[in-house]
């Protein structure tokens, strides 16, 4: 890095290109902060005998359940992700094939979908609990019942069950590309199967699994819809209520703001704690790992370890809503407006995603290429969005949107006689921005990790060969990074379908997607008609999930070819 | 088809549906669920030729509509909860109409004096109780008492339903003893506050508790079966009781709309407020929706009626409106919801 460094110093003298990259990534960055900003204003607006109140009454109790809500979250999804990526990629077993991929499944399924259907499938009038007395012969649910779910443990758990596949994504590639040589090497000095596994493999995957977990976790933070319907009351709930209830606009973006700055610092110490580790992949050729076959008994039990998660994250909600929208659907037909809130759904999160790949690979390709503080603090200000409620987001976003929609109101008035109305809201511009706002940090954190595994030889002999930067990109990063753009593209396209507070405060009139459906259902409580959009939502966040999965197996052989010579790099890897 | 054409019909689809301007329209900005409003404005439509562009937003309307500015496209503004109305007001972004109409069928506490918001419908937050439970008639008082210990089901006290209604205990009989209610209310949950309203009844069949508190108009629509078969289980292991005060009557809120500050279809806007009130409007309120209507020639449905004579609580809403602030952070003092 630091050749390409000095490098790249040296045409700085020559050519502007430097600093169009970086006047770029400036305005890209800016953009990530401009909510965050927008909030701060919020903010200073003041509000009186906010925190007196909030330390009494509101912060030991919602610190509190935060707290053992994140710890929680935070170890079933790292137990869950950590070893079912390991299991598939170092063993094989039976079911392995279909669990590789199966494994992503609950990605597909939101947060809020696995709280109401495991609500409705465990009440006492519900499935199971019926079949439980029908089996031991009560005839009510008033002579016999099981406790109630909602509590912080059912919480923790159903988050956990739908939010592990993100460590298991990002702990599976890097098991799947990095892990080989280690791995074999210690198996060979006879280091046993437990021992591979805690003091190899766990460590060389922690940065992966620092991000899959801070993903996770800061779902596990941003989450309304589950919470609050399993009664937890959570930090961002409470700032919800300061807004919502109480009308106090200003505490509810000082709380944010107060959540955001823990949420940073605690990033930048888990960076900090491992800043004088290197997990770069060797200059020679990645292997795949061979995986030990595994019979009999621990074949067996590593198989029903991968299944369980499947079956509690995705199928059993899945056949749950299947039944559901199947009842419905005999009961009063489909809805012909849910045609047009599929085109919606899927239109605005694709261009959304195809936006939100452009940003991320420009800041990932600018800190590559012009690496300094302007660009990786670019890089880090794209994250922002992610670590903050979705609905806090969006309302920090109104307020430069608004202003700017104003101002192009009033101008073409000015100029034309005749206003064009209002630009961003009025048509799904504002909603691809809060999006590009929200989940930017995916898809620059997936294309920053993918350029990593590419040698910084290839930039230099690609420059030397007389390419320019751009022509960097387009003819050598853009093959080797497909399987990485590809994964964050599909990440980002899922995350977008479920996304609902930016799109309820930010669409255009009469424009209404699948999540917005399923809510306005939801929130009058007539939820067997939600049941169809949500199946929806579910049964289009499968597809991308499965493309996801075979993009993992592909990315080892694609990234071998990162040490091939330069003459097969124009060729597209071939599938 | 490649990536390309797939980003092209997107964007087609997804900036195609931008509103056209020609013949009278107007835009409604809701927080009343598509599913309960749209019938009555496709009614609109059918009487008027007036089409009626809408989006459906939650918590976020105030903010929408103020970053909107001079600029906004919203000519009229529906919500639930009066002290949501109240709000709207206090931030400048409605606008006084009067109309005959109006001031004629609305009675004047259901209506802002000065004509920025109008009532179009109320609700009672009601007990729901156990079929073979052995009350017929109850005071919200009443629900604090100690004999319903580990009996009791409710929705989050944050929710605006609940909000209102200890802001109306707050109005009848101060903090103080509003704190105390809270307080035993509390202690008398069954299981954690939340969920939604409909949940107080499931759980009830459930056998999770024996009564709770909800509004009036889940009981039509789970009876009715419109909720579907389920649902109309869930109704009939209860019984539905209007509580009163101790020295009043029952707590009631509203839905209800107010015309945007910068509304380009006024005339529109007025237009569809009058026939929202009007009586085919109120009775698809009253059938379809199983509230009770704010115009006194409307009838009530009969599934409603069957709930027995509403007495309206003579406390002003304005001035539970007043109280919202004190009530949720009672509620937080309390506890209420942790």
């Amino acid at each position: 890095m630091t050749e390409v460094a000095t490098l790249s110093e040296n045409w700085r003298f020559r050519r502007p290109v430097g600093t169009r990259w970086r006047l770029g990534a400036a305005v890209v960055g800016a953009f990530a902060c401009l909510p965050i900003a927008a909030l701060v204003t919020i903010a200073s607006q003041g509000s009186e005998g906010l925190w007196p109140h909030m330390f009494t009454h509101v912060l030991p109790s919602a610190l509190h359940q935060t707290l053992i809500l994140l710890v929680g979250v935070g170890l079933v999804v790292a137990v869950i992700g950590t070893t079912t990526a390991w299991l598939v990629s170092a063993y094989d077993f039976p079911g392995r094939s279909i669990l590789d991929w199966a494994l992503l499944l609950p990605l597909a399924v939101p947060t809020y979908i696995v709280a109401y259907a495991y609500l409705d499938i465990l009440h006492p009038v519900g499935a199971v609990q019926g079949l439980i007395r029908d089996v031991l012969g009560y005839q009510s649910p008033r002579e016999f019942r099981l406790p109630d779910i909602r509590s912080i443990w059912a919480c923790i758990l159903l988050l956990g069950l739908v939010l592990y596949p993100y460590v298991y994504l990002t702990t599976r590639a890097m098991f799947l590309t990095q892990a080989a040589n280690v791995v074999e090497v210690s198996r060979t000095l006879g280091t046993d199967q437990r021992a591979v596994f805690f003091r190899v493999a766990l460590p060389l995957a922690r940065p992966a699994i620092a991000i899959g977990l801070s993903l996770a976790l800061m779902e596990t933070l941003n989450d309304i819809g589950a919470s609050e319907f399993l009664g937890v009351k959570t930090l961002t709930v409470s700032i919800y209520t300061t807004w919502v209830t109480r009308n106090d606009l200003p505490a509810a973006a000082q709380i944010a703001l107060a959540m955001l700055v823990i949420v940073v610092l605690l990033i930048l110490l888990e960076r900090y704690s491992r800043r004088n580790q290197r997990y770069a992949a060797g200059a020679q050729r990645p292997r795949a790992l061979v995986p030990t076959p595994l019979r009999g008994l621990p074949g067996f039990a590593a198989c029903l370890f991968c299944l369980v998660p499947v079956l509690l994250g995705f199928v059993a909600p899945a056949a749950y809503l299947l039944v559901e929208a199947f009842g419905r659907y005999q009961f009063a037909g489909i809805s012909p407006r849910i045609w047009s809130e599929i085109v919606n759904t899927v239109s605005i999160s694709a261009l959304a995603t195809a936006f939100i790949l452009g940003c991320g690979c420009f800041l990932a390709c600018s800190q590559r290429s012009q690496p300094g503080r302007v660009t990786s603090v670019a890089a880090r200000a794209s994250t922002l969005g992610y670590a903050v409620p979705g609905t806090v987001l969006a309302l920090g976003l109104l307020v430069p949107i608004g202003l700017f929609d104003r101002s192009v109101a009033r101008v073409s008035a000015d100029l034309f006689g005749s206003s064009v109305g209002l630009v961003l809201l009025g048509s799904g511009t504002a909603l691809i921005l809060a999006y590009t706002a929200r989940f930017m940090g995916i898809a620059t954190g997936g294309m920053e990790a993918g350029m990593a595994r590419i040698p910084a030889s290839l930039d230099q002999a690609a420059r030397m060969l007389g390419q320019t930067q751009a022509g960097v990109f387009r003819t050598v990063h853009l093959p080797l990074t497909r399987p990485a753009l590809v994964s964050a593209g599909l990440l980002v396209f899922v995350d977008c379908m479920k996304e609902l507070p930016a799109t309820l405060l930010l669409r255009p009139l009469n424009f209404e997607t699948l999540a917005t459906h399923l809510y306005g259902e939801a929130a009058r409580g007539t939820y067997e008609e939600a049941s169809v959009a949500a199946l929806l939502i579910v049964a289009i966040g499968i597809l991308p999930v499965i493309v996801l999965s075979k993009v993992g197996r592909t990315r080892s052989r694609e990234a071998s070819l990162a040490a091939t010579p330069s003459s097969e790099l124009d060729s597209q890897p071939s599938r | 088809m490649n990536l390309k054409q797939i980003l092209i019909g997107s964007a087609i689809a997804v900036f195609a549906g931008v509103p056209s301007v020609g013949a009278a329209e107007l835009n409604l900005y809701t927080t009343r669920e598509p599913g309960l409003v749209q019938p009555l404005l496709d009614a609109f439509t059918a009487s008027t030729g007036t089409k009626v562009n809408t989006i459906f937003l939650k918590d976020g309307l105030a903010e929408r509509v103020a970053s909107e500015g001079d600029q906004s496209p919203a000519d009229l503004l529906m919500t639930v909860d009066a002290g949501n109305l109240v709000d709207l007001v206090e931030k400048g972004l409605t606008q006084p109409v009067s109309s005959d109409t109006l001031n004629s069928t609305i009675p004047a506490a259901l209506r802002d004096p000065n004509g920025h918001w109008y009532a179009l419908s109320m609700r009672a937050r009601a007990v729901y109780a156990a079929k073979d439970l052995d009350v017929s008639a109850i005071t919200y008082e009443d629900l604090s008492d100690p004999k319903w210990k580990g009996k009791l089901c409710i929705r989050a006290g944050q929710h605006p339903y609940n909000v209102a209604l200890i802001a109306a205990f707050i109005a009848k009989n101060g903090e103080d003893a509003a704190e105390t209610w809270l307080t035993g209310l509390k202690e008398n949950l069954a299981r954690k506050a939340g969920g939604g309203d409909r949940d107080v009844a499931r759980d009830i069949m459930g056998g999770i508790c024996d009564l709770g508190v909800a509004n009036s108009y889940y009981v039509g629509l789970m009876r009715s079966g419109k909720g579907g078969p389920e649902q109309e289980e869930w109704a009939k292991a209860i019984k539905m009781i209007l509580p009163t005060f101790e020295n009043g009557g029952t707590h009631v809120n509203i839905s209800g709309a107010a015309v945007a500050r910068h509304a380009p279809n006024k005339e529109e806007a007025v237009a569809l407020l009058e026939y929202l009130v009007s009586d085919e409007a109120q009775k698809i309120y009253a059938e379809a929706n199983f509230e009770y209507p704010v115009n006194a020639d409307a009838a009530v449905a009969p599934l409603v009626g069957e709930f027995g004579d509403l007495k309206i609580d003579e406390v002003n809403l304005t001035e539970v409106a007043a109280h919202r602030k004190k009530a949720s952070e009672l509620v937080e003092k309390v506890g209420f919801d942790n």
